[in-house]
């Protein structure tokens, strides 16, 4: 499923990246610790967290993840999104906890 | 091959640069993306581990048919007790590493899990060298 399908269905604020909104997305990590991003993640993943810095995207990238999705109306630096914008990884917006978040996406993704 | 990059100690923005300048020359060089996604975290590991650690130090990275060869020496506080700091989950993180999402204690065994060898060598109150070799055919 793309990026586009996701952020549209799961009613999601595309803050930036908009240029990278075809990444296909082939499940999800959620994390706040970056080392266990960077250990566990798999290229494709939509990553859920509250990390608004700009490292959150050399993660992203450095593992091609397809996406970030922030929590709790978080929103990223503007470093963050400078770099979201060049790599072209979307960072999406929510006013959703990560639970609620994870429970939609796994749905989502899983055909529920 | 030869490369060559300076971190900056405590300087989170540049945090990654050598990582994603090395994975971009592995890309080039059609090294197997299964290999440059290990190199890749390991150097990442590695790289932050100066900036939230150390003063400064050098990243020197050596390719060939064979193998990639990584070091990286900093000047910084150095690592009493190297055994005590391979251990899942101890850090030494400041409080405002942490709060950015490091600092969890993962990073060397993320860097072990990620190469074929792993050597950490340092001397307290001089520096820490890290030394990461990964075969190309393995």
């Amino acid at each position: 499923m793309k990026v586009k399908e996701i952020a549209e269905k799961l009613n999601l604020t595309v803050i930036c990246g908009g240029n990278g909104l075809d990444n296909e997305v082939n499940g999800g990590y959620s994390s706040d610790l970056l080392s266990d991003v960077m250990g566990s993640a798999q290229a494709g993943n939509i990553w859920i967290t509250l990390q608004t810095h700009k490292n959150v995207m050399a993660i992203a990238s450095l593992k091609d993840l397809a996406a970030v999705i922030l929590v709790k109306g978080f929103l990223p630096d503007a470093d963050m999104e400078a770099q979201s914008n060049e790599e072209n990884i979307p960072v999406l917006g929510t006013n959703d906890e990560t639970f609620e978040v994870n429970g939609k996406l796994f749905n989502l993704l899983n055909g529920k | 091959m030869h490369f060559e990059f300076n971190v900056e100690g405590g300087n989170f923005s540049k945090a990654g640069t050598a990582s994603s300048q090395l994975k971009k020359i592995l890309k080039q060089l059609n090294v197997d993306p299964r290999i440059v996604k290990r190199v890749v975290v390991a150097l990442y590991e590695a790289e932050v581990n100066i900036v939230a650690h150390a003063f400064s130090g050098t990243i020197y990275i050596d390719i060939d048919t064979e193998k990639i060869e990584i070091k990286l020496v900093d000047e910084g506080p150095g690592i009493p007790d190297i055994e005590l700091a391979m251990q899942q989950g101890y850090s030494t993180a400041s409080p405002e590493v942490r709060e950015m999402g490091f600092g969890a204690g993962m990073g060397l065994p993320n860097m072990k899990n990620n190469t074929d060898r792993l050597l950490v060598t340092s001397e307290v109150g001089k520096g820490t060298t890290v030394e990461m070799t990964t075969y190309l055919n393995s």
